[in-house]
């Protein structure tokens, strides 16, 4: 039965219809955790003792931060997977996740900026943490742009996958950097071993606005995973009879 | 808290305000572009199919 599900999942005119099914769903989730999110970050939450309010930024930066490195490892599982079994929609994926992952990345530098400048009185520094992180950026371009240069679909797909695996090697510096080098950057006071060091009424917003989004990529992800499909498969008769019974 | 005092964000205004949208401006892009595009394959994929038709 299990074997059956993934065959049909991995069929395009299946995807298709699932994923247009489930894209309604996925975002309407994410607009009431964005909004309970916003509510109790921005609104219930107390200022910090140290930070006052500026630290609200982190509700946006940290959960954007941890979506950068998310969406990579999903790329780099993806492209193994295409790689060994080449299957299709496999390849979509990797592709479909790199714009979002970017815009991500884009979105943690830019409110790490804007919380570094008033707290640390500078608006980039060449930190460990921040270096690799803009290194993750350029990755994701590079992924962008050797996909839009090689035209053959499959050959791309091929190329994109080893250069997304090549590139995961990053993620655990991100991770270790602020362990690893003396840096500026404050240290994980979520994902440790022990207790988390954040008090509760900061931790539940952020967590919040962490499965916001999560669903907001999942959802995403389908609606370009569809339009890559659409435009692969344009020749299908599964797409034929999608646009003749408009 | 008064909303004067809420938006003004004990002085933070301009880069707690710039964060939430430069991060609104971003998710809400790569949902358009993605529906757009979407809209934009179905037409043609129907225009070319008439087309093809017609030269039948």
């Amino acid at each position: 039965m299990f074997n059956n599900f993934f065959h049909k999942m991995a069929s395009p005119k299946y995807f298709y219809r699932i994923a247009g099914s489930l894209i309604p769903w996925l975002a309407g989730a994410c607009l009431l955790f964005t909004l309970a999110g916003l509510y109790y970050g921005l609104y219930l939450a107390p200022p910090d003792y140290q930070q006052g309010e500026s630290y609200r930024i982190m509700f946006i930066h940290v959960p954007a931060a941890w979506m950068s490195m998310f969406v990579y490892v999903v790329m780099a599982g993806a492209g193994a997977i295409g790689l060994v079994w080449r299957i299709k929609l496999a390849e979509i994926m990797v592709i479909s996740s790199a714009p979002i992952g970017a815009s991500f990345t884009f979105l943690a530098l830019v409110s790490g900026s804007l919380w570094g400048k008033p707290m640390w009185g500078a608006w980039w520094v060449w930190d460990a943490r921040l270096t690799a992180e803009l290194i993750l950026l350029f990755l994701y371009l590079g992924i962008i742009a050797l996909h839009g240069a090689i035209e053959d679909r499959r050959t791309a797909a091929r190329a994109v996958a080893i250069l997304t695996l090549v590139g995961v090697i990053n993620i655990p510096i991100i991770h270790f950097s602020v362990e690893w080098w003396n840096t500026l950057h404050q240290g994980p006071t979520v994902t440790r071993f022990d207790k988390p060091a954040i008090h509760i009424s900061m931790l539940i917003p952020l967590l919040l606005m962490a499965v916001a989004f999560k669903l907001y990529y999942a959802f995403v992800v389908l609606m370009r995973a569809r339009c890559e499909l659409l435009e692969r498969e344009s020749n299908a008769g599964w797409v034929r009879e999608l646009v003749e019974s408009k | 808290m008064n909303l004067n005092e809420f938006l003004h964000m004990g002085g933070y205004a301009f880069y707690v305000w710039t964060s939430y949208g430069i991060a609104l401006l971003i998710l809400l892009v790569n949902i358009i572009a993605p529906a757009r595009q979407r809209r934009k394959l179905l037409t043609d994929i129907a225009r070319k199919a008439r087309r093809a038709r017609r030269e039948i």
